[in-house]
């Protein structure tokens, strides 16, 4: 209980002292992660369009496919990120495994099935709604799709930000193919494993309060930017 | 202020890591966790200009990055694996640069009464033999190889023991966690043990036997399997780590006063 305490206090004197290897280390996660929801979400969105408004002979099995994939272990994604990236492997040559762009690359595959089954979900409901309106006006497919993203914008964000909870958190996947290697690859969560690994439990819980008031600030500033939850608008 | 915002965040997302002269070396968890590495880089990229980057891994780990020409070089401590190593011509040669030991690490009740053993393998009976909790690595480093070999010397075979003799499968910090929660025997490196924060009721009962020394050595990744590999590199930190101010901070370095490692490269 005491390294609770501990966590706690060390945690605010570093976010006084504004520590040089902390505030490098945030920002890494944060580069990292949205980064790889960026462009995670700009693969999953259309893809869950796509899913709500067409009609195709593999479609209930892609749904479930990606429902089932919500759930991929990231140690798993790593390794096979890790077998493809390695220098014996077939991507080897461009030399990424150990870099940023590996742990992106990882994350992304975390997260796209979230992000595309929460979509698909949400677009479906509204697919509902607007199926005859779209249908009578003739519109193509991309017309649709375009439409039913920018009405379920609210919706998306939800997807989106469930797959930054994801990506923020997950340490199996980027501990493989990063190597939580110092000022490079290392991010609050492999720092995280690593200080606990050598029995600092208090700075290990310091950090971990800093990566949960981190997502829960990400998540506030989305939703300012976006100017949801507000009087008027919603 | 929204505008400023985004593009802070589009430039975050965007910008890449300065280029510099740098190379990938896998070290051991323990070589790590004694902090010595922390000294031994800063000097590494004061006198040369490199930035080493460390992958700290087991030594099993380490053996397969190096074979499959991931990293550059290899620091590691498990003769047997070094020299299949080199038979398998991923390395270009083996360079010892230095030493540490192994201690006894177990509840300060000490049950088994290792404190009074005669040699590493006395201990390791009477562990046995008190069926006493004990925690082993288990994950194929050169701690754990080393911990099986004094099992057989000890004329015990490891993997018919029972439920006392628990296989974790993690690193040595992880390890020594489990051992503190378990209050159970573990064979540690020295710097581990002395860097380690979470004690609890363990204490060191048993160190000194010359079969415990421990050797570090550096191999480079052969270029004729990898050619991508930082050869001149790698040498340029072959050349460091035997030099006489590498040797100056290794046998330098202390943790509360102990002396952790004994610099024996040749020239």
């Amino acid at each position: 209980m005491t390294d609770l305490w501990d966590g706690l206090s060390r945690a605010f004197f570093l976010l006084v002292s504004l520590d040089a290897d902390l505030v490098e280390i945030t920002l890494r996660s944060l580069r990292v992660t949205l980064t790889a929801l960026l462009i995670a979400s700009l693969i999953a969105l259309p893809f869950g369009a796509l899913l709500a408004v067409r009609r195709f002979r593999f479609r209930r099995t892609t749904i479930a496919v990606l429902n089932a994939l919500m759930g991929l272990p990231p140690v798993v994604v790593g390794l096979i990120v890790y077998v493809f990236l390695s220098r014996s492997g077939p991507f080897g040559v461009f030399g990424l495994l150990f870099t940023p762009t590996a742990m992106i690359i990882a994350q992304i595959i975390i997260i796209v099935p979230l992000i595309a089954s929460i979509a698909h979900q949400a677009l479906r409901e509204l697919w509902s709604d607007y199926h005859d309106l779209l249908i009578s006006m003739n519109t193509t497919h991309i017309q649709r799709i375009q439409t039913l993203l920018w009405d379920g914008r609210r919706a998306l964000l939800t997807a989106a930000l469930a797959g930054f909870g994801r990506a923020i958190g997950e340490v199996g996947a980027i501990m493989v193919v990063g190597g939580n290697i110092d000022h490079h690859t290392r991010v609050l969560t492999t720092a995280i494993a690593l200080e606990t690994g050598k029995g600092e439990f208090a700075m290990a819980l310091a950090l971990g309060f800093i990566l949960i008031g981190l997502a829960i600030l990400v998540n506030i500033a989305i939703h300012w930017l976006t100017q949801t939850e507000r009087e008027g608008r919603w | 202020m929204k505008r400023a915002i985004l593009g802070a965040v589009a430039a975050l997302a965007l910008s890449t890591a300065a280029l510099a002269e740098d190379m990938k070396m896998a070290v051991t968890t323990s070589f790590h966790n004694s902090g010595l590495s922390d000294i031994l880089l800063p000097a590494i990229k004061q006198d040369l200009g490199l930035e080493v980057q460390l992958l700290v891994v087991g030594t099993g780990q380490a053996i397969r990055l190096g074979e499959a020409g991931d990293v550059d070089a290899i620091l590691v401590h498990s003769r047997k694996a070094e020299d299949k190593f080199l038979a398998g011509g991923y390395g270009t040669h083996r360079r010892e640069i230095m030493y540490n030991d192994f201690v006894f690490i177990g509840p300060k009740s000490d049950e088994a009464a290792i404190a009074t053993a005669t040699a590493a393998t006395d201990a390791l009976q009477k562990i046995a033999g008190a069926k006493a909790p004990f925690v082993s690595r288990g994950d194929d480093s050169g701690t754990h190889k080393k911990e099986l070999s004094l099992w057989s010397t000890a004329g015990l075979d490891a993997a018919a023991f029972d439920g006392w003799y628990n296989a974790v499968g993690a690193g040595m910090g992880a390890a020594l966690n489990t051992a503190s929660g378990m209050n159970a025997y573990i064979m540690s490196d020295r710097a581990s043990w002395l860097n380690f924060g979470n004690k609890g009721d363990l204490a060191l009962l048993y160190s000194g036997d010359p079969v415990l020394f421990n050797q570090y050595a550096y191999l480079p990744v052969n270029p004729a399997k990898h050619p991508h590999v930082k050869t001149e590199l790698a040498a340029k930190l072959e050349g460091w780590l035997v030099s006489d101010k590498a040797k100056a901070l290794i046998n330098a370095y202390t943790i509360n006063g102990e002396t952790l490692f004994v610099f024996n490269a040749k020239p």
